[in-house]
């Protein structure tokens, strides 16, 4: 109980009491609801009581008696009033009470405009995302004429940090998978009696399409993510600046690296990848379809056409490409925020996986086209 | 002589082979404002991370209003660090949420407060620390590096704690900045009968604002009136206070609490 009210005439006695802190404030704020809608002239608030009051306690008595007086009452103290009050009128004297009306009713036109804004975003975002492209490839340009501009030590970093510290993960997926598609396909071929085209299969499903493939969305989970979130953090804590105001192109200096680094480490992860699903289906038809590994290997060599190979491989610099670009693109665009952080990493990631996906249909397409 | 508010005896702390406090002792009186100084790497901050229970001590005591934090559970220390307000060096303004998130953010955390109390105390604090109310729709981002350190000083004012502490409140603004940032800690410090500890190396805010300092030298603390600390004899002391960049000889009568 901290509040005790009761009207003589025109005239309401507020008796304050009680331990007016913070952690009581919810219950003081029900109380103080409690009086709406009390109508008299004046109002005496009475202190006598009261034992100890802290700012956030002072502000919900004045709030309420600001209120009683703008309805017309005149206030009156009996006892002291709390020091804090007089602290707390000096203080938002001057400050205007913040409003805030969110706009009530149905508002028409708000979708149009919400799909304008989506519009412009996007657009905007497309001509960052082409401009970053340039810059790139002006980077690049430049480098080719003056070598020392590859930065060689910081690529070799990269190579090692997306490459060879992947191949356990790379190795492991690749295993299982070629295991999984020889065990369904064996299974199926069975029936036909047509258990050597497991290798077949396996060869060439390894080989065009899922060694690459499997590859560039691991590394997409794990370094494109990580391009993003190291140069984000450096956006926040205005490295990227200093890198600029020291007179050298972050493009240069964080981007390429990076980029050039993917590009030389996802082909050789890919050639790993092929050769240990490959392994892996000569593991499995050897213990289940009971194929030798020589009569394997004799057949892998005649499944394979001299382009099945490079049909795969072609396609990880350009996976690692979109990869690296999208990662150091949206670590580049954070701003301001921890939160603008992790957003754009998630992107980063989603979208490299999403373009890497939609290039190789691309390329399906195009191989078919060509014939190979 | 008032109450007591912070009793450390004895710290050690050490990383390692590193000793960075060896038997330090420091006390602070109720109402005061105390400054602790030493140079780059004396182990301010982590003086104030051991008194604020961020950080166990390898020995000694700290007491705060009688209590000795070093033993405490972690339940009991949530209890503790209620009662008291914490300023970080570069604000430490949580980038993702507007000021009056931020100032709301541990009233809501301790307390069930509905929206229109919560609004109603955010305005009434970013009043206090002189902003204006349209600051509260802002990003941290968006602030100047003077509103950071106001609003970071709301934020460790919302739950009324008396006791303050702030890490190089002035770091880093401009002298005009810088001393308005002082009137205002003097004004809340009398309105608010607020205790405040606060590591600076700013001399102005030294000489305008503090009561009592404590000076980091050789892992140990010692403390002085600002007249006494000037007539020390310790010579790094003394290098400190009357160097190069101590031009701020102390006018008669200071600190002035503005009272």
């Amino acid at each position: 109980m901290f509040l005790d009210s009761h009207q003589q005439g025109g005239v309401v006695t507020l008796r304050v009491s009680g331990r007016w802190l913070i952690e009581n404030l919810a219950s003081i704020e029900t109380e103080l609801t409690a009086l709406d809608g009390a109508r008299a002239q004046s109002l005496v608030i009475d202190t006598t009581a009261l034992e100890e009051i802290d700012l956030s306690g002072a502000w919900a008595l004045f709030d309420r008696v600001r209120r009683f007086e703008q309805s017309g009452l005149k206030a009156q103290w009996q006892g002291r009033a709390p020091d804090q009050i007089r602290f707390i009128e000096h203080s938002l004297s001057g400050t205007k009470r913040p409003i805030s009306t969110p706009d009530e009713g149905l508002d028409l036109a708000e979708p149009v405009r919400s799909l304008g804004r989506w519009t412009l975003t996007q657009a905007a975002s497309a001509r960052t995302s082409l401009a970053f492209f340039g810059r790139i490839c002006s980077v690049l340009g430049s480098a080719l004429m003056s070598p020392r501009r590859l930065r060689l030590p910081a690529l070799v970093r990269h190579v090692i940090e997306t490459g060879v510290h992947a191949i356990p993960i790379v190795s492991l997926i690749a295993f299982l998978i070629s295991v999984i598609i020889a065990y369904m396909g064996a299974n199926e071929l069975r029936r036909f009696g047509a258990e050597i085209f497991v290798v077949d299969l396996v060869t060439i499903g390894v080989l065009r399409e899922l060694g690459v493939l499997l590859t560039a969305i691991i590394v997409a989970g794990r370094s494109g993510s990580a391009f993003a979130a190291e140069i984000g953090v450096m956006k926040l804590n205005e490295e990227v600046d200093a890198l600029q105001a020291i007179g050298t192109n972050p493009v240069e200096v964080l981007v390429m690296p990076r980029l050039l680094g993917l590009v030389i480490a996802l082909p050789l992860l890919t050639v790993i990848a092929d050769a240990v699903g490959l392994v892996g289906g000569g593991v499995l038809c050897y213990y289940l379809v009971d194929i030798s590994p020589a009569q394997y290997l004799s057949r892998v060599q005649e499944s394979i056409a001299p382009t099945t190979f490079w049909v795969g491989i072609i396609k990880a610099p350009v996976f690692a490409f979109l990869i690296a670009y999208i990662g150091t693109l949206r670590g580049m665009q954070v701003r301001e925020s921890s939160r603008e952080l992790g957003r754009l990493t998630t992107v980063a990631v989603v979208q490299s996986i999403f373009l890497v996906i939609l290039a190789d249909a691309l390329f399906a397409v195009l191989f078919l086209e060509l014939d190979i | 002589m008032s109450r007591t508010v912070i009793e450390v005896r004895g710290i050690v702390n050490r990383f390692g082979m590193q000793v960075v406090h060896n038997g330090l002792d420091m006390e602070v009186f109720e109402g005061e404002v105390f400054g602790i100084v030493g140079g780059s790497g004396s182990g301010k901050s982590v003086l104030l991370r051991t008194i604020l229970g961020l950080q166990r001590p390898a020995a000694g005591t700290v007491k705060l209003y009688g209590r000795d934090i070093t033993t405490l559970s972690e339940q009991e220390l949530r209890a503790v660090k209620r009662g008291y307000g914490v300023t970080f060096q570069h604000g430490a303004l949580f980038s993702s949420l507007t000021v009056r998130q931020n100032i709301q953010l541990p009233m809501a955390e301790f307390f069930q407060l509905d929206a229109a109390t919560l609004d109603g105390l955010a305005a009434l604090k970013i009043a206090m620390v002189g902003l204006p109310a349209e600051a509260l729709d802002k990003y941290p981002a968006q602030l100047s590096g003077g509103m950071i350190k106001r609003v970071a000083l709301a934020r460790a004012l919302a739950l009324d704690p008396k006791l303050m502490f702030l890490d190089e409140p002035t770091a880093g603004l401009d002298p005009i900045a810088a001393a308005g940032f002082d009137e205002l800690l003097l004004d809340l410090k009398h309105n608010l009968e607020l205790t405040v500890v606060m590591v600076t190396h700013d001399l102005d805010t030294i000489f305008r604002t503090c009561n009592r300092v404590g000076v980091i030298v050789e892992r140990r603390m010692t403390v002085d009136t600002v007249e006494g600390i000037l007539s020390n004899p310790h010579p790094w002391i003394r290098e400190y206070f009357h160097g190069p960049r101590a031009r701020a000889v102390p006018q008669p009568g200071a600190p002035d609490h503005g009272a």
